[in-house]
């Protein structure tokens, strides 16, 4: 039974949640000798007291985007896909594939097949460990983990081996073709007027993003799909019952969510890079758990988590340029704590409330 | 021990279990309510009441497993906290469960010693047990093989281990929670053996059932529970199962609903040689013929675990299945590519299932979702070859829940918000509402409040009076008695007997379920 | 390959086998008790920094082996919070933990060490040493056997002979004794456990301490034994493999030892041939001798050669009172 109120669970725990990881890396931060307050105006200042840094804010929030709704869409069949950061790999793959193999006369020819060709990498790759789910009842989470460092393998021998540009030591692909550059929130804002800074690496893939999280909303919310994935999830046996198959369910769920993870390397390796690097996700994999949980698994709250988690990036790209104590790492232990959090000391907080809300009733 | 014994040791002992004034509520449900009970030692003592009426939490709190909200615990005179299973066991209880707590991949032993065990290691506590098994094996006809591993022994044998559990812990008092539920009825008369045997050691016995058959066979004493609360504790001899039954209900049981006689169509459901495997690969259906017709009530009686809910799975579509299946003269999909339950469903089969909470109804879902649950690709709530049309699904349930008394009526309500005879109107308004040809229904009144019964009653009625057909499977042979136009008995996975409703009685079906077929008849 | 060659590699193997399988029973006893463990990664590397940073500071490989532990089973102990006394879910809580030993190490070696992530270099006393057998300067001499007991099985830090010597000790704690027997029980029906008067929590809790230690030592391993300090995620997916060796060893302690010795093998031949012909087949190359061990644990997880069948309540919390 559910005794809380639709606000307390959609806004109140999650604020209580982040409140604490907040607290308890503030506290760190002390124990390291700085002062947490400081810290915090250093990040914030940083991502978002600027132009320059909401560039970067939001190129990172691109990335979280993906793969937040990648995860948040597993966790509607109740799959939790660990496995983001191999999709995304093997979508940068594909996106690089797309952009070195065919002659682009304009991006915005390309930039489409890109997406195809990532979102279609990023599936298949989800594809094999949904298979094993669906048909042989492989505990998904540890095959999508053990897909991640295969992914992993697999690109640095392609690099090594295959796609490496000729002449050159590093193992990174040749650069795409000028035709194939996305345009970056600089230029698109100089088409209306708008003086943008130029480095920041922000893009057409943004807005990629809000249009996959508005589908995503859709497709949740609005679809008989969307339907099915949700029974699914609440009870496997009752949507049996219902006529609804888990295989089918379990594939198309898991390629739609492989597909959205794969979908970040437009933005990295297409809008940024340029090129195909070793390490083109960056973690941005798993900060799609954190933002997931974050956003309770709805595309609004994914967006808005997405951004928070662009803000700590960047800002804690800013905080060790500032405050050289505290290394950059310090946003990987505020999002563990975010994820401790929200996900799993949920009942640490909810249970108290919950009591709460008993005693007015 | 005879009578004057049990009486002696009445007048002269304190009660073994003395209960004064226990509460216990579960957020806004109150499970028991100022219940206060004494059982003399040595004796059997019965609880029967309704599903719901709160008995398996009042043992709970017992054992140790809930805790009390209010009210004191009396062991042999003894005032005695039981804030857990380990002060129960302590102070002499034992319990075995309706479902049991057992380890399925160990052997009986490591069962028996788990919690028990004397050292460091397990060996010397194994041999203990090993022993204690061998002598209780004669005496109380416990008998059941130390190294056989659990999930491969039949459930009559598994709750034996749990017999042996308490026994290996020393307990002086044995409470069963529905112990017959699961049980084939030699394996029941073979409990009550050796329960009658214990009691006779000295030992004090809580029955707890449902089934008043059973009071009155086996127990010396019974108390009687309706919503929580204790209604009334009376001698076992001194009583009639007509007067625990209107205890147990709280008004004269209404044992016929007024009906119509049948107008039998052409038939409806054709089943010939329908077989279906269990989970450990036995044959949980073998090889079943019978025939719905339009028009009439086919009912499945039979003690739960026969077949019947393999044979509802069956045909709703939910497990595979062979043999031959016509729905109005064609033949259905039992394992291929369109054997799901969408498949059933276009054919004209609606199921109502046995276990609403985890098969009919998502209980996270809204209700208006779940009035569309299994029927989401219907044109009536598509708004395109994709999108659902959410206003239509709003509105039908809307007029669904006023239609079916479903209260609240309050569409946007989270199933698991409904009382449990609403949830289940629920279902029924959604698959009775579509007027199916068929309408196959399982327990359809378990854990429903009387007022909901009699509802749901009339619907099934109403739905055999326009010409459908309906497959009716109870274990409450009440139900099936007074809604049936025929009726067939399920016995190890088949059919043992098929009778007209009118030339039956409770006797001959009794009988039947018990596995013993009388003359054929056709 | 000559015989001085496959002795350096079993030789190696067993190296690097040590962490594994100690990080493996460590999960072993986790989820036999019904705790899914995905954070042994983190464990690990929290136990290499801390006992690293201690060695370091105090110059007593023991006292940063203590450190390690501590730290090790401080996360043991969130994670148990986490997944046991607030009903979270295990999956998510292990990530957390890796994240966080990932961020902690570097956050903190970076502020007082400032080495970019690293702790000083060990030596002397602040390492673990080979321990040489007895007579293995004598019996070096004698062929095939001399070379094997000289070079193979002596010669190696304490921690690899502890992991070795905790194989069958793990398989007589869990099917001898009384704590094994209950250990194993709440990982397959907590409410047996429950019924029969025990607690699942303390039960629980005590599984996933033991695992916190063992990752422990797992981590001093690294950092203290095997290497002469901590660098940044130094443990670089052994975590993993262990989780992947505990699958294929299907939950079972004489199975781990071969899962991880054969996994060990794999990095072995992986660090000292890199790429591979094989006849017939061609050159194998090095990152498919990396990824092999995560590739057989899917076969294995895929049920194509036999069923890898996880503790039945694993993963699940254990609630008794009805919500």
């Amino acid at each position: 039974m559910t005794a809380l109120p639709k606000w307390a669970d959609v806004a109140l725990i999650p604020a209580i949640n982040l409140v604490l990881a907040f607290f308890v890396s503030g506290l760190i931060v002390m124990w390291i000798g700085e002062n947490p307050l400081d810290a915090m105006t250093v990040m914030i200042k940083g991502s978002i007291g600027s132009a320059y840094g909401w560039g970067y804010t939001l190129y990172y929030a691109t990335n979280f985007i993906f793969t937040g709704l990648a995860v948040a869409i597993a966790f509607h069949a109740r799959l939790f896909n660990i496995g983001g950061e191999g999709q995304a790999a093997i979508g940068g793959i594909g996106a690089a594939l797309v952009c070195l193999h065919f002659g682009w006369p304009h991006w915005t020819l390309a930039f489409p097949a890109a997406i195809v060709g990532a979102a279609a990498f990023g599936a298949a790759w989800a594809a094999i460990p949904a298979y094993l789910q669906a048909s042989r009842g492989s505990h998904i989470v540890i095959t999508t983990i053990m897909f991640n460092f295969i992914a992993s393998a697999l690109l640095v021998y392609l690099l090594v081996n295959v796609m490496k540009a000729p002449g050159q030591m590093a193992p990174e692909s040749r650069g795409f073709p000028a035709e194939a550059h996305l345009p970056t929130a600089h230029e698109m804002l100089a088409w209306i007027g708008v003086s943008f800074p130029r480095s920041p690496p922000v893009n057409v893939s943004l807005l990629i993003a809000f249009a996959a999280s508005a589908l995503v909303w859709v497709l949740i919310w609005r679809t008989r799909l969307g339907y099915a994935i949700r029974a699914m999830g609440w009870s496997e046996p009752a949507a049996i019952y219902a006529g609804i198959r888990p295989f089918r369910i379990i594939m198309i769920t898991m390629m739609i969510s492989g597909g959205l993870a794969g979908l970040m390397a437009i933005n990295t390796v297409m809008g940024e890079a340029e090129r195909l690097l070793l390490d083109p996700v960056q973690g941005a994999g798993f900060v799609g758990i954190a933002v997931a949980l974050m956003g309770r698994s709805h595309p609004v709250g994914v967006v808005l988590a997405a951004i928070l988690f662009g803000m700590l990036y960047q800002g804690g790209v800013e905080l060790e340029f500032e405050m050289p104590a505290v290394s950059r790492e310090m946003v990987l232990v505020i999002q563990a704590l975010v994820i401790l959090f929200t996900g799993a000391l949920e009942n640490m907080v909810r249970a108290p409330l919950e009591r709460i809300a008993l005693m007015f009733r | 021990m005879n009578a004057n014994g049990s009486d002696l040791r009445r007048n002269t002992a304190a009660p073994a279990i003395e209960l004064r004034n226990i509460s216990k509520s579960f957020g806004a449900v109150i499970a028991n309510r100022d219940i206060s009970l004494s059982v003399a030692p040595g004796t059997i003592h019965g609880i029967v009441g309704e599903n719901g009426a709160g008995k398996s939490t009042l043992m709970s709190i017992l054992y140790g497993f809930y805790r009390a909200d209010a009210g004191e615990i009396f062991i042999n005179g003894a005032p005695t906290k039981i804030p857990d299973s380990k002060a129960a066991i302590a102070a002499g209880i034992g319990m075995v469960h309706q479902h049991f707590k057992l380890v399925h991949n160990f052997t009986v032993l490591e069962n028996v010693v788990l919690g028990a065990e004397d050292g460091l290691t397990l060996r010397p506590t194994l041999a203990r047990a090993r022993k204690l098994l061998t002598d209780l094996a004669d005496e109380y006809e416990l008998n059941v093989d130390p190294n056989a591993v659990v999930e491969d022994l039949s459930v009559g044998h598994q709750q034996r281990v749990e017999i042996l559990k308490a026994l290996f812990r020393r307990a002086d008092i044995l409470i069963l929670d529905e112990p017959t539920g699961v049980l084939t009825p030699p394996e029941a008369d073979h409990l009550f053996r050796i329960l009658a045997s214990l009691r006779d050691e000295g030992k004090t016995i809580i029955l707890i059932t449902h089934k008043l058959r059973e009071i009155m066979a086996a127990t010396d004493t019974v108390s009687v529970m309706r919503r929580g609360e204790m209604t009334a504790t009376l001698k076992t001899s001194e009583t009639s199962p007509e007067q625990l039954a209107e205890l147990m209900v709280g008004r004269k049981v209404l044992l016929r609903v007024d009906k119509k006689p049948a107008a039998p169509g052409p038939a409806v459901l054709e089943v010939d040689g329908l077989q279906v495997d269990g989970e450990r690969g036995e044959t949980a259906l073998k090889n079943i013929s019978f025939t719905v017709r339009a028009g009439e009530v086919l009912g499945v009686a039979g003690v739960a675990g026969n077949g019947q809910s393999e044979l509802l799975r069956a045909l709703g579509g939910i497990s595979p299945a062979k043999g031959t299946v016509r729905v109005n003269g064609k033949a259905i999909d039992l394992a291929g590519a369109d054997s799901g339950a969408d498949a059933r469903r276009r054919s004209g089969i609606a199921h109502v299932p046995e276990d609403r909470q985890s098969l009919g109804l998502v209980m996270e879902f809204k209700a208006w979702e779940n009035m569309a649950f299994g029927y989401h690709d219907d044109p009536a709530f598509s708004r395109t070859k994709w999108l659902l049309d959410i206003e239509a699904m709003r509105s039908l349930t809307g007029v669904a829940l006023n239609k079916y008394d479903v209260r609240p009526v309050d569409p946007n309500l989270v199933a698991r918000n409904f009382s449990g005879g609403n949830q289940q109107k629920i279902v029924l308004a959604r698959e009775i509402d579509r007027n199916p040809d068929l309408l196959i229904v399982g327990q359809p009144t378990r854990g429903v409040d009387i007022g909901a019964i009699e509802f749901i009653h009339q619907r099934v009625l109403e739905l055999r009076d326009a010409g459908k057909a309906v497959l009716l499977v109870s274990v409450e042979l009440d139900e099936i008695l007074s809604l049936s136009d025929r009726i067939a008995v399920m016995f190890a996975g088949e059919i043992i007997g098929t009778r007209d409703a009118s030339e039956t009685d409770e006797k001959e079906l009794g009988l039947l379920m018990a596995g013993i077929a009388g003359e054929a008849r056709p | 390959m000559d015989f001085a060659t496959v002795l350096q590699l079993l030789d190696s193997t067993l190296r690097l086998s040590t962490p594994l399988l100690l990080a493996c029973l460590a999960g072993l006893f986790s989820e036999r008790a019904g705790i899914f463990d995905i954070g042994l990664e983190g464990k690990m590397l929290a136990s290499a920094f801390f006992s690293a940073a201690v060695a370091a500071a105090t110059g007593s490989a023991l006292l940063g082996l203590a450190a390690g532990m501590f730290a090790s089973m401080a996360l043991a102990a969130l994670h148990g919070l986490a997944s046991i006394t607030f009903r979270g879910n295990q999956l998510i809580s292990g990530v957390a933990i890796n994240f966080l030993a990932s961020g902690l190490t570097a956050l903190i070696g970076q502020n007082w060490f400032k080495l970019g992530g690293r702790t000083p270099a060990l030596s002397g006393d602040a390492r673990f040493l080979p321990i040489d057998f007895y007579f293995s300067e004598t019996l070096s001499s004698i062929p095939f056997i001399g070379p094997i007991y000289s070079e193979l099985l002596s010669g190696h830090t304490l921690m690899v002979y502890v992991a070795l010597a905790a194989v069958p000790a793990t398989w007589w704690i869990l099917f001898r004794t009384r704590f094994g027997l209950q250990l194993r029980a709440v990982g397959e029906n907590p409410e047996a456990v429950d019924t029969a008067g025990l607690s699942v929590t303390a039960l629980r809790y005590q599984a996933t301490l033991i695992c916190g230690l063992l990752c422990g030592l797992a981590g001093a391993y690294l950092a203290t034994g095997m290497a002469a300090g901590f660098i940044r995620d130094m443990t670089a997916g052994k975590g993993f493999i262990a989780l992947a060796a505990l699958i294929f060893a299907k939950w079972r302690p004489g199975y781990a030892l071969l899962a991880c010795l054969l996994f060990g093998l794999l990095e072995a031949v992986a660090i000292r041939f890199q790429n591979i012909d094989v006849v017939g087949v061609g050159t194998v190359p090095v990152q498919f001798m990396q990824a092999l061990p995560y590739i057989l644990t899917v076969v294995i997880l895929a049920g194509f050669i036999g069923k890898a069948i996880p503790p039945r309540a694993g993963g699940e919390p254990y609630a008794k009172e009805r919500a």
